[in-house]
């Protein structure tokens, strides 16, 4: 089906129902309960688990399949957050331009880093990348504040040309839209004591994570993904097989980086704001921390990596002391303020403490990510062990 | 006139003459061996013929052509194949991709975008590794990840992989070194194999003179820099230059 290998095509499905079905089941508890901020169903956290889904899947064709890692992606993320609020600002607030146009620009921009960063490969290219990023950031942040907003950021405004748009007459900044269905526009069903939302702009991404998840898995499992994975593997002998690695190696980061950009473009389309900060080294090593704890060179690892540090994100750091008291309260006074005070540094602001020993237990224990653990968990089940994560059983990976 | 034409090459490393006025031809459809003691500059002459190192004189021609200045994935586009001291294979992939990858690059060229297509679609490429691989006796090995095969099945798949892109001068650098005897032996077996079945030169460079003496047509014996006899393996085996060279009697 679509031209994949029928694994590859129950992959694809399954990841479509998950996509379709999250507003669903990640809001397992009933609004009102005590659980329910464990909730993540809301638009907001929902469109980024997408976003970053594909921002990692994009970072993973070039680590994954090449091993060439790159430490300075988000100045792709921020190039098309920026090519994206223009377009925004000056064609119009339709987001298909803006979506378009950041991909394009992130993949001239990465062609340039990549022509001069491929030079050199292991450590010195990952240098190499974290100092364009770095400069980039400095740069957007300061000399080019007439394109980039500087500190305060790039957004739109009530006076912007939109040059495709009719006069706006409202005295309102127009929303980001797809002809006329605005991004933040969200249905709400209320079954039971649950409530649903439905929202837009998840749904637009979530078509078009979908799209980028399809060709990714084609890349694998193509002679170019073949000759990526050969890089990784022994690149002398690929070059004395009469392969050029360099337009190979080329093209992947030009492709990694369009994903980057891609992500860029449907971020400002959610919300119409550009940030240097989006180009930080920080943001360069959360995607390489996405890929490593999903599972890198897996199809479906990224993903869920993304998902799960954007969870912990924006879950975890709500988890605060009165809280656990909350929870804890069933303990005598003095165990009771014993374990909070145990957890307290693992909550709340202490989230990425969490975050990093789960990261170095994962590094250590599973060096495959969360894609081994669900190969481990199928095993213990099925003695007769059926490839059913979804990651690859190939031996490539 | 032979197919590769080595003239007049040198090299020098600091103070170290490691090639001096190294003249050499190999004729085509011959088994061509280099031998040679230790530091005799056997490895410096290979690496001058892939493109690994550039000689400070002379020239190597490849069928009219200089290989000289060449990457070697150029070179290896001329005709050139290459078998490595240890195996050097995709070990992360199966045994079935390493074979496809050389008939890609054969097919296609050295650079191809072909990212949207099914590696397994291509009918003619998987055929022709299936038909390699039969030829190497390792069909059955096909979806085995590389890296696992046993030391003499490397060897095998390395020179299945050269094959299967049809060259016209195989480089071998000691092919069996650090083998068992019976590894050894099965490898001389394949390359003579070899080399009544195909049109193909091979050039070899090696220490082992059981080896060499199964194998050649022809043998250079270099030492210190300088191709001391070149002559048919009967005459090498006693010439007293050799065993000179050998046994380290110079003055």
């Amino acid at each position: 089906m679509f031209g994949l290998e029928k694994r590859d095509a129950n992959l694809l499905i399954a990841v479509g129902a998950l996509v379709l079905l999250a507003p669903i089941f990640l809001n397992p508890f009933p609004e009102g309960s005590a659980l329910a901020q464990f909730n993540a169903g809301y638009p907001d956290l929902m469109q980024r688990f997408v976003i970053f889904g594909i921002f990692a899947i994009g970072f993973n064709i070039l680590f994954g399949l090449t091993g060439y890692l790159s430490f300075g992606h988000a100045a792709f993320l921020g190039a098309g957050s920026y090519a994206g609020v223009w377009m925004l600002k000056l064609l119009t607030i339709n987001v298909i331009p803006a979506i378009v146009i950041s991909t394009l620009v992130a993949g001239v921009f990465a062609l340039i880093i990549g022509f001069i960063s491929l030079r050199r490969s292991g450590i010195y290219f990952s240098i190499l990348t974290l100092a364009f990023a770095q400069m980039s950031f400095a740069l957007a942040a300061s000399v080019l504040t007439p394109i980039t907003g500087g500190e305060t950021g790039l957004q739109t405004a009530l006076d912007d040309p939109r040059i495709l748009d009719a006069a706006n007459e409202s005295r309102n900044i127009p929303a980001p839209s797809l002809f006329g269905l605005h991004m933040n526009d969200s249905a709400q069903l209320a079954v039971g004591d649950w409530l649903w939302t439905f929202n837009v702009g998840y749904y637009v991404a979530g078509i078009v994570m979908l799209a980028a998840f399809y060709v990714a898995i084609r890349i694998f499992r193509s002679p170019f993904g073949m000759m990526l994975r050969a890089i990784k593997s022994n690149q002398q002998r690929l070059n004395y097989t009469g392969l050029n690695t360099r337009p190979y190696m080329l093209a992947c980061f030009v492709i990694s980086g369009m994903y980057a950009g891609l992500a860029g473009g449907l971020m400002v389309s959610m919300d119409p704001l550009a940030g240097a900060e989006r180009m930080q080294w920080t943001a360069s090593g959360e995607v390489v921390l996405m890929t490593i704890l999903g599972g890198v060179g897996t199809l479906i690892g990224p993903v869920l990596g993304a998902g799960l540090i954007k969870y912990f994100e924006n879950i975890f750091s709500k988890i605060n002391d009165n809280l656990l008291h909350q929870w804890f309260s069933f303990l005598p006074q003095g165990l009771e303020d014993f374990v909070v005070t145990i957890i307290h540094p693992f909550i709340g602001k202490g989230w990425h403490l969490t975050l990093g020993l789960m990261f170095m237990a994962v590094i250590i224990f599973l060096p495959g990510g969360l894609v081994e653990l669900g190969q481990r968990a199928s095993k213990l089940f099925k003695k007769r062990n059926p490839p059913q994560t979804g990651g690859q059983k190939e031996p490539a990976e | 006139m032979g197919i590769l034409e080595i003239k007049d090459v040198g090299k020098r490393f600091g103070g170290l003459q490691a090639l001096c006025d190294v003249n050499l031809s190999v004729a085509e459809n011959t088994c061509h061996a280099i031998i040679g003691p230790n530091g005799a500059g056997k490895s410096t002459l290979l690496n001058c013929l892939i493109g690994k190192l550039m000689p400070d004189s002379g020239s190597v021609m490849f069928d009219g052509k200089s290989v000289l200045g060449r990457s070697p994935y150029e070179i290896n586009q001329l005709g050139i194949s290459r078998v490595f001291q240890t195996p050097e294979i995709f070990g992360d992939l199966s045994v079935l991709e390493n074979m496809m990858i050389p008939i890609f690059a054969t097919r296609d060229g050295s650079f191809s975008m072909d990212a949207m297509s099914n590696v397994m679609s291509q009918k003619d490429i998987a055929e022709a590794a299936d038909k390699m691989l039969s030829e190497m006796n390792m069909l059955d090995k096909r979806n085995m990840q590389a890296a696992s095969l046993s030391r003499g099945d490397k060897r095998r798949l390395e020179i299945g992989m050269c094959l299967s892109q049809n060259p016209r001068l195989l480089l071998l650098d000691e092919p069996t070194a650090g083998m068992a005897r019976a590894d050894t032996n099965n490898t001389i077996d394949l390359l003579n194999e070899i080399k009544q079945e195909r049109d193909i030169t091979i050039a070899i460079i090696e220490h082992d003179m059981h080896v060499v003496f199964s194998l050649a047509d022809r043998i250079t014996v270099l030492a210190q820099g300088t191709p001391l006899v070149e002559d048919v393996p009967e005459k090498i085996k006693g010439h007293p230059k050799v065993k000179e060279a050998y046994l380290g009697e110079t003055h």
